[in-house]
Order: structure tokens, then sequence, then C-alpha cells
């Protein structure tokens, strides 16, 4: 079956709906559209899909579209919508899930989310806790925007906010078999 | 007396000194009696369960593990902190086969004992209006506040419970027991941007700004916060020398109104100055 979807007609993969559906447990075909969530968005003005055409994208079965948008990886999961939603769909959850899956598709992701919430795994697994002043220092490297907000940076060290010494979880073993052992019962898990 | 295990977080060590410094000491000038929880990890933040659901649970469930053998409730500072603990205690109670999963991972069996508890929470419904009372030495008159509830200590409801997700008042009932102008307002609970503050500034400026600006609007001479990100966001992300109202921790106001001694030392911290505001009030010497 085929979909006039914004860049012409294309197939529905009816399985997505049911694949989404099972890993976030989401009542996503509910959704009439009411569109609750999305003028009580926050962030929506800068969504390419408003939050309810996400769920619509989803029901449709447009994997591509959906995965590849930047509006999962805009959304801040404030829940504000999950509260409102009179069909009970946590989009939030939703959006999870859409993420992990962008993820594995391996295809390309919108913006810069994803290589953040990488970095701040990956210090919680090195170190167990997350030091603010070297993971802005370590994204913005790998950004390349050394210099924005070097002054900002300097002024949370005069008042004292970024402790040079990152603190660390003692146990440090505990904490990575906590992620080792998630590897092992998920396929595969990915950081970076 | 209160005895609990504390949960301090990685952003309360940082950006957040000022939020932990003053809760110890409201908490201190209570005789609660608490004890950092042994060891404890990163609770996930905003970021663990966007890469991994699972993992945005396993990381805070260690920390209920350590907790469970101090054999004490959970007393947490960060509204994200709260959120992500409340979230594993609520899925380790509720989801039994999310529950083995999340045991399996930590290594733990939770017996459902301890629960986790928000300051705010603890403060405006397990302290009676008067215990403030007879420690008010400074009372906040002529302060005219907005509460900033944020995102993660309402919602969803599900999680956290404590008060209304969409027009919250335990924060506005504490500051009107300090003697503080609560003005009603509308942006209660509406996102600072969050992490976006990092990935895009842009973004949270523009959040920042309605909120400023309908603070404002609403008579406010400051507005009042409960979560690390959301302190650092309301003050940092404004536009640059623009001023505008200056932020408090609710903690911090606590402390004023019951006159600690060490309130000043934090206040000098902020990004934005409020000591002047409080000078024009005779809220300081």
């Amino acid at each position: 079956m085929r979909v006039l979807a914004e860049e012409g007609a294309v197939e529905m993969d009816l399985g997505f709906l049911a694949e989404v559906r099972e890993q976030c447990l989401q009542p996503i075909e509910r959704c009439f559209h009411c569109q609750k969530c999305t003028s009580g968005c926050y962030l929506s003005e800068y969504f390419d899909y408003a939050p309810n055409q996400v769920i619509r994208l989803v029901q449709f079965g447009l994997r591509e579209q959906v995965l590849k948008s930047a509006s999962i990886w805009l959304c801040a999961a404030c829940q504000t919508c999950a509260v409102r939603c009179p069909n009970g769909i946590s989009i939030p959850e939703v959006m999870d899930v859409l993420r992990n899956m962008a993820v594995a598709a391996k295809g390309p992701v919108a913006g810069n989310a994803r290589l953040f919430h990488g970095l701040f795994v990956g210090d919680i697994r090195r170190r167990g806790r997350v030091n603010e002043a070297l993971l802005l220092a370590w994204y913005k490297m790998r950004t390349r925007q050394l210099l924005a907000d070097l002054k900002e940076g300097m002024i949370l060290l005069r008042k004292g906010k970024l402790p040079l010494v990152p603190s660390r979880v003692k146990d440090r073993k505990e904490v990575r078999r906590i992620f080792r052992r998630l590897e092992e019962t998920k396929r595969r898990y990915i950081i970076r | 007396m209160m005895r609990m295990s504390y949960y301090p977080g990685c952003s309360l060590e940082g950006t957040g000194k000022e939020y932990a410094l003053s809760a110890l000491s409201v908490c201190k000038a209570f005789g609660f009696k608490l004890t950092e929880v042994e060891d404890w990890n990163c609770c996930g933040g905003l970021s663990a369960n966007k890469v991994d659901p699972t993992l945005g649970l396993a990381l805070p469930a260690r920390n209920l593990a350590r907790a469970q053998n101090a054999g004490l409730d959970v007393l947490v500072t960060c509204a994200a902190c709260y959120n992500r603990l409340r979230s594993a205690e609520y899925a380790l109670r509720q989801g039994p086969k999310q529950a083995r999963m999340i045991e399996n991972l930590v290594g733990f069996s939770f017996n459902k004992a301890i629960k986790v508890y928000s300051l705010l929470e603890v403060l405006s419904q397990k302290v009676e209006a008067r215990e403030f009372k007879v420690r008010v030495k400074r009372p906040l008159t002529g302060l005219r506040v907005v509460c900033y509830y944020g995102c993660l200590l309402v919602r969803p409801p599900s999680i956290t419970g404590f008060d209304n997700p969409e027009n919250p008042t335990s924060m506005d009932e504490l500051m009107t027991r300090l003697g503080a102008e609560v003005r009603p307002w509308s942006y209660k609970t509406e996102c600072c941007g969050a992490m976006h503050s990092v990935i895009n500034p842009g973004l949270t400026e523009a959040l920042v700004a309605r909120l400023l600006r309908m603070a404002q609007e609403a008579g406010a001479d400051a507005l009042v916060t409960a979560c690390p990100l959301c302190h650092t966001n309301l003050e940092m992300r404004r536009p640059r020398r623009a001023g505008g109202p200056p932020c408090f921790y609710f903690t911090e106001l606590v402390a004023l109104a019951f006159d600690l001694p060490e309130t000043l030392s934090w206040l000098s911290r902020h990004w934005i100055e409020p000591v002047s505001l409080l000078r024009r009030l005779s809220l300081v010497g």
C-alpha cells in the first residue's frame, strides 16, 4: 500500500507501527490527532514534524521519514504532552524508541544531540559520575566550537562551580558491569 | 527527627553547588539526620534514557540498592536526579518484567522498603507550617516571586505524584510560609530547554527569554527554582548584560528567612547578582 507523503507516493512499511508499539508499549494506534500535544509543545516550532505528525508517520509506517527527522532529537522529554494526551500515549517514550531505532539503523541522525548524550553516558561509564566541565569541553571540542561559551566557562570557574578534579565512584567496576551486562542482554549498545 | 539517605548528584557538585550547600543547611536547621548514599553514581541525567531506556533505569537503581542497604528513604534535591530515581523506583515496584531486568543488571533485589522523596516534597508536605513559623527570623516581606517548577519535578504524575502537574502549588505555599508575596503565573512548569542549553543554545535563549518576560509581566522581582539545570539556564542563557529578574533556589530563600549565617556566601555564586534586590527590600544588612 502506498501513501502520499511530502516527497510523493511512498510505500507504507506496515510492520513498523507494530515494531515501535512493541518496544515502547504505547497505544500509538489510538491517536486521533486532536493535536493537544502539538499545541502545548514548547519546542514544536523548532520541529520538522510536530509531535502528532511524528505519531502519524509511525501510524503510516513511514519508517525512513520519521527516523531521520530532527524532531526525535529535539524533544526535551518535558512530558507535557504525555500528561495531556486524552488517549494515554506517552510521546516521549515513543521518541525514546525512535531514537534507538535511528541509531541502530546507522543512518544519518539530525543535530548534535546524539553526540552529547553519547559523551554524557561515556563519562558515567568511565568514572561513574559526570563532570560538567570536562563534558562541556569534550563536547565543544568534538563539535569544533571551542570558542563558544568560553567566557561563560571562565565565569563558572571563577565562581567555583566547575570542580577541576572530577569526582569518581570508588567501585567503578560495578558501574561498568551494568553496561557490560546490558550489552550482553541487548544485541548491541552504541556509545559514540 | 527525620533520618534519610541523601543523594546529591553530579550537578550539585558543580553548577548547582549553592543549591547543595543551602539544602544541607536548611535540613540541618530542621534537625534532619542525613547520610550520603554510599559511593553514589550518576543517575544517568537526561542522557542515559535517551541512549537506552533500560540503562536510564539501571543507573539510578544502583543508588537505590545502596540506600536499601542503609535502610533509609532517599532524599533528592536535584529535580532531574529525583525524576530518574523515582522512575527506577516505580519500575522496580510496578513492572515485574522490567524489575527483574533492572535487578539482574545491578545485581540486587529490591525489597520495596524504601522510597524516594524530593526535598521540595519533604519540606512542603512532611514538615508542618508551624515548624517554619518558629524558625522564620526575617520574613521575606516585600519580595515578589514567581515559583518555577520546571518539568521533571512534577511530570509525569505517575512517577512524581506529589503535586499537580499543570498547576503545582507546593513551592508557592513554602514561599508564603516565609512571608514572600507569590505572584500567580501560568509558566510554572514550562520547559527551560534542558540539555539544549549545550546542544542548541539559541533555542534555549528563546525559551528563557519568554519565561523571564512572563515573570516580569506577572509582577515578580525574582524567580524561585528547584533544579540546577533550570536555574543555570535561566541565568546563563539570557541575553548578555540584559539583566532582568534574578533567580533563587527555594532553599536559599528558606535559609535567608531563617537567617542562617552562610546565606550570603551562596548568593555570591550566582550569575545574575541577587543581593542588590534583597538590599533594596532591606532583607540583607
